[in-house]
């Protein structure tokens, strides 16, 4: 399976992205932000940091990078595209996937693990797995989600959310809320379940001496699911 | 301008110093001269003060490649593998500016690691704050941490481990040091020497704007009338611009064009170029107008004074200006070509065609100042009498709960966890044990670091608490598994011209070479700063230890959490009940005289080592090292990280309960062993002469010494986590 | 009473933010921008009816807690 992981001015979880997709089977290529083509991938993935050092609105300034415009074609023609933490943020920017991600509740920074449930295991990216919860680590200092009730109506109709924050027995609470995050969402989908994006960091738990190890379940999945 | 002993005094010069200028050069200074001979005289960049103490130090060893004297220091880690690593101060811009000056310390001593080449692994911090009433401390103290984690977050370099400590001798005047490492090549390194005539000088990364410049000169009425908004501005940080400038210069790196490199720190393009030409035995000329500047109209005392972040001046191979320039276009970095390397060894600046500096450069360096300070030898207090009926009425529990709820105990995870330590995919040990600890990437090794300083320790015998410092970062290192390697030290003092403060600066510096050099545990890189006061009062003296070890298989590595029930606990080292300058003396009984715990190097390194051995061979499945609090703190700590309790017994051969636990006695370490092993560890033990006691077994879930003294770890758990939550959030 | 007051960076202060818009604003095609730096607004609704004591309180905000002196000025701009 071949993947590809942009680089933009200020990510700095492209390389983490670049070992665990590598770990897991992936053929995986790095991307500069001003090329105008995509290799062929099955897999492209927004990776976490700071582009452009979150300045503006985190994302804003990645968004209208040249090559988001392949990554958006290549989204609208059914490739899979994985934001994760500032690519979400990215993601969000370039309105594929619905919603905002605002500053965290209480005005901090958050690097911790936490506990999240899989929401939807009809795409490509969660399908198959056994877990119904998963712990991962975030570290963000703007993951609070948020939209208008009418776009949360038509996330929840079409079943967009993809996780959620919960304690390790599933219970989705707001006591398990890190960053106060709209129904304690912590990823979601674009329509068509293509398109993902999440705060958590997957590539931060993919051996058991690291915070833990279900980033391993996440990419053995993934990859077998591509195949 | 006119140049005259009162402007000199202006720039923080004495009347001496400014005659000696006069006669080195042989003519009156123009104002960019002086400018220049005072940013490179004052103490910060000089070390006028504490050259003649500092070459007392021990800097040798088998694993050190670079000493002081460079950007950084290096050391050997093997397999071609080196780690880059240095702390420094900002304090006074953090007081003034708490979040952009705490950001930028930590963009500055990042940048002196990459400049040698070497991608940064890992951040630490020590910082220090006045008293928790104190009206500021709060704030300071969000500010920082924000700083800190802004900078550090937006890197992508994990923050792995601090220490944070409140006192009120810091009321008027924090401490912020930052300590970065970095991994590099042994053949890759790169060093600030210039070599060569007639080669390019480069400048690359951010424009030269009118931060942080000398504020002493800036008062004096120099320039048009426009004062107020030439007033000298803090320095602000730019993660995003130096995380590009890192990956730029990594990539200019990997060729082989680069002659020289040197981060634009303290006293920006005049020291960076200084230092080039001085270690390189050559002169530098440089067109300022060639210079990117922010501002409009900066004059040459301007460009060469300021302090904009996220610079670098590089001397490049002939002929290698177009493949670099790309390199930095690549990142949208300025990129110019300001001058050359010449034969004349003098700094030669032009501006507008004209020459507007010309000193030699020895004067800059060799000839600057350097004083023997008086300063007045610290007497070792007696020893204090505590009555028994103070503390024979104490309850432990009670006492425990006060302790591990003590603003300079008490978990600091409110800190951390706003800084990103998980980055890079390599961190295995995270903030909040006795070290941080990282893989070397893609190889089984992994390195530890911890940031260690004891200002109590140091205060009551400066002697006594510098050779304490360096221990406690020995015994950190060595809790988690790591061989200790070496040093790095932030010398935080008040005034080098207030005798006694001078005298603390001078023993905790001989106390710190004798520690490191019976410990085989050399410095390698360090910073001073001085005139850290609050009017006339100095602070504690609060020298930061930061030490790095390696660990040459990273599945050995120790945690402190208490992994299994019925395991037997043991204290390494002997306690004899030293309760002088301890936190329970201080806290509990309010008695802040008397010596601090004494060291024994012997049984320091013994004992250390003795576990090393032990680790080595799995026979240890927890450690911990004891310090602040005593040994009832250490285990506290264990069974709160590991959730699970103790059963307690006091050996018979000492003194009170009170003493037994509380006590701050060195050298000692608390270790879980599983009972299959205890005899051969006692043997291990008792072959080196090790002394150690029998602590206590695991259970599931309660501290118990007792029917009338126990406590489950829940509520120890609540005393430790809430304080400092609490204290943030109102 | 609703006063508007802006805070801006001080001249001489590095605006990171406003420089890196200025270089994305490039990249997307707008020519001829030569600086942008970038500030914070803010809509402050008050009880007070007195347009005087209304931007005396503001001003004291503004030093107190608005804005950080150190490195940025304020600026009252409207008030109605």
């Amino acid at each position: 399976m071949k993947s590809a992981v942009i680089t933009f001015p200020g990510s700095n979880c492209d390389r983490d992205m670049d070992v665990a997709l590598k770990k897991f089977g992936f053929k995986n290529k790095m991307v500069w932000h001003q090329d105008v083509e995509l290799p062929k991938s099955d897999l492209v993935v927004l990776p976490g940091g700071f582009s452009y050092g979150d300045y503006l609105r985190c994302g804003s300034m990645a968004s209208k990078s040249k090559i988001m415009q392949s990554v958006i074609n290549f989204a609208n023609s059914g490739g899979m595209v994985m934001g994760i933490c500032n690519g979400f943020q990215i993601l969000v920017e370039t309105g594929l996937v619905p919603g905002v991600l605002l500053r965290n509740k209480y005005l901090e920074f958050i690097c911790k693990n936490v506990f999240v449930k899989i929401r939807n295991k009809n795409s490509d990216y969660f399908k198959n797995i056994n877990n119904e919860v998963l712990e991962l680590h975030i570290a963000h200092n703007e993951g609070n989600y948020f939209c208008t009730n009418d776009q949360l109506k038509e996330i929840e109709d079409h079943n967009q959310i993809a996780i959620n924050y919960c304690n390790i027995d599933g219970k989705i609470e707001e006591k398990f809320n890190p960053n106060g995050s709209l129904k304690n969402i912590a990823g979601i989908f674009n329509k068509e379940k293509n398109v993902l994006g999440m705060m958590p960091h997957p590539e931060r738990m993919i051996d058991p001496s690291l915070s833990g190890n279900d980033g391993s379940l996440f990419f053995k999945n993934l990859i077998n699911n591509l195949k | 301008m006119i140049v005259n002993e009162k402007v000199a005094i202006d720039h923080g010069l004495k009347k001496d110093e400014y005659k000696k200028i006069c006669d080195l050069l042989k003519r009156t200074p123009n104002i960019t001269e002086l400018g220049i001979f005072s940013a490179m005289w004052n103490e910060h960049c000089s070390y006028k003060s504490s050259r003649i103490h500092l070459k007392k130090l021990p800097t040798k060893g088998k694993q050190v490649i670079q000493g002081p004297g460079e950007n950084a220091g290096v050391i050997d880690i093997g397999d071609n593998d080196a780690i880059v690593f240095k702390i420094e101060s900002h304090n006074h811009p953090s007081f003034i500016e708490p979040y952009q000056g705490a950001a930028t310390g930590v963009g500055g001593i990042m940048r002196d690691v990459f400049t040698m080449g070497a991608r940064p692994i890992a951040n630490l911090n020590s910082i220090h704050f006045g008293s928790t009433q104190h009206k500021k401390t709060k704030n300071l103290l969000r500010g920082v941490v924000h700083g800190i984690g802004g900078y550090g977050n937006c890197m992508g370099v994990p923050t792995i481990a601090g220490q944070t400590s409140f006192d009120s001798s810091y009321n008027g005047n924090i401490l912020v040091n930052a300590m970065t490492l970095g991994l590099v090549k042994k053949n890759k390194i790169f060093y600030s020497k210039a070599a060569g005539l007639n080669k390019p000088v480069i400048y690359v990364g951010s424009k030269t704007g009118r931060d942080g410049i000398h504020g002493a000169s800036m008062a004096s009425a120099s320039f048009d009338d426009k004062i107020e908004e030439k007033k000298p501005t803090v320095q602000v940080g730019d993660p995003f611009t130096e995380k590009l400038l890192l990956e730029a210069c990594l990539e200019l790196m990997a060729g082989d064009s680069i002659i020289a490199i040197q981060d634009m720190g303290a006293a920006g393009l005049t020291s960076s170029s200084i230092e080039m030409a001085s270690k390189g035995n050559l002169g530098i000329e440089i067109n300022l107008n060639k210079v990117p500047c922010r501002e409009s109209k900066m004059t040459p005392y301007e460009i060469m004074l300021s302090e904009s972040q996220e610079r670098m001046l590089i001397v490049l191979e002939n002929g290698k200006e177009e493949q670099a320039k790309k390199i930095f276009d690549k990142w949208n970095l300025d990129f110019a070509v300001i001058g050359k390397t010449t034969k004349s060894k003098k700094i030669q600046l032009y501006f507008d065609n004209e020459l507007v500096a010309n000193i030699p450069v020895n004067t800059l360096v060799e000839n600057s100042p350097m004083y023997d300070r008086k300063w007045k030898k610290a007497k070792l207090p007696k020893k204090i009498k505590i009555k028994k009926e103070d503390i024979n009425n104490l309850k432990i529990i009670e006492v425990l709960k006060k302790i591990l709820a003590n603003p300079n105990i008490c978990s600091k995870e409110w800190i951390w966890q706003q800084y990103d330590h998980t980055v890079m995919g390599d961190t295995i040990q995270k903030p909040g044990g006795d070290s941080g600890v990282v893989r070397v990437h893609g190889t089984n090794k992994a390195v530890a670091a911890s940031v260690d300083s004891s200002a109590v320790y140091c205060w009551a015998h400066p002697l006594t608490g510098g050779k304490q410092i360096v221990c406690e970062s020995f015994r950190n290192l060595i809790s988690v598994g790591a061989k200790p390697i070496a040093i790095t030290n932030c010398l935080n003092f008040g005034s080098p011209e207030n005798e006694e403060n001078m005298g603390e600066f001078v023993e905790c510096v001989q106390g710190i070479g004798e520690a490191s050099s019976y410990l085989k545990f050399p410095v390698v890189s360090g910073n001073v700063s001085f005139y850290n006061q609050t009017k006339d009062q100095g602070i504690k003296p609060t020298p930061s230890i930061g030490g790095v070890g390696l660990i040459k298989d990273y599945t050995k590595m120790i945690t402190m959490d208490f992994k299994e029930v019925d395991n037997s606990v043991l204290v390494i080292g002997k306690t004899e009940g030293h309760i002088d300058q301890s936190l329970f003396a201080r806290v509990i009984i309010n008695e802040k005289n008397g010596p601090p715990p004494e060291i024994n190097l012997f049984n320091e390194k013994n004992n250390g080592e003795t576990l090393l051995k032990l680790i080595e061979n799995n026979l240890i499945k927890s450690a911990h090292d004891i310090s602040l609090g005593g040994i009832i703190t250490a285990v506290s700590k264990m069974c709160i990280k590991g959730n699970k309790g103790i059963n307690l017994k006091k050996p018979k051969y000492l003194i009170n309960e009170i003493e037994y636990f509380f006590s701050e006695d060195q050298g000692r370490y608390i270790i879980e062993i599983n009972n299959s092993d205890l005899k051969k560890v006692v043997d291990l033990l008792n072959k080196n002469a090790v002394h150690y006691d029998e602590l206590g077994t695991i259970n599931e879930n309660m501290l118990f010494l007792n029917e009338k003294t126990k406590v489950t770890i829940d509520e120890l758990k609540e005393f430790n986590t809430k304080w400092l939550k609490e204290y943030m959030s109102n | 009473m609703k006063i508007s007051v802006i805070i801006t960076l001080k001249k001489d202060v590095l605006d990171p933010q406003g420089k890196v818009i200025h270089q994305a604003l490039d990249g997307m095609g707008f020519d001829g921008v030569n600086e942008v730096r970038q500030g914070k607004y803010f809509e402050i609704n008050t009880n007070e009816t007195n347009a005087k004591k209304a931007k005396d309180k503001v001003e004291e905000m503004c030093k107190k807690l608005l804005a950080n002196l150190v490195i940025e000025n304020y600026k009252i701009i409207d008030t109605q």
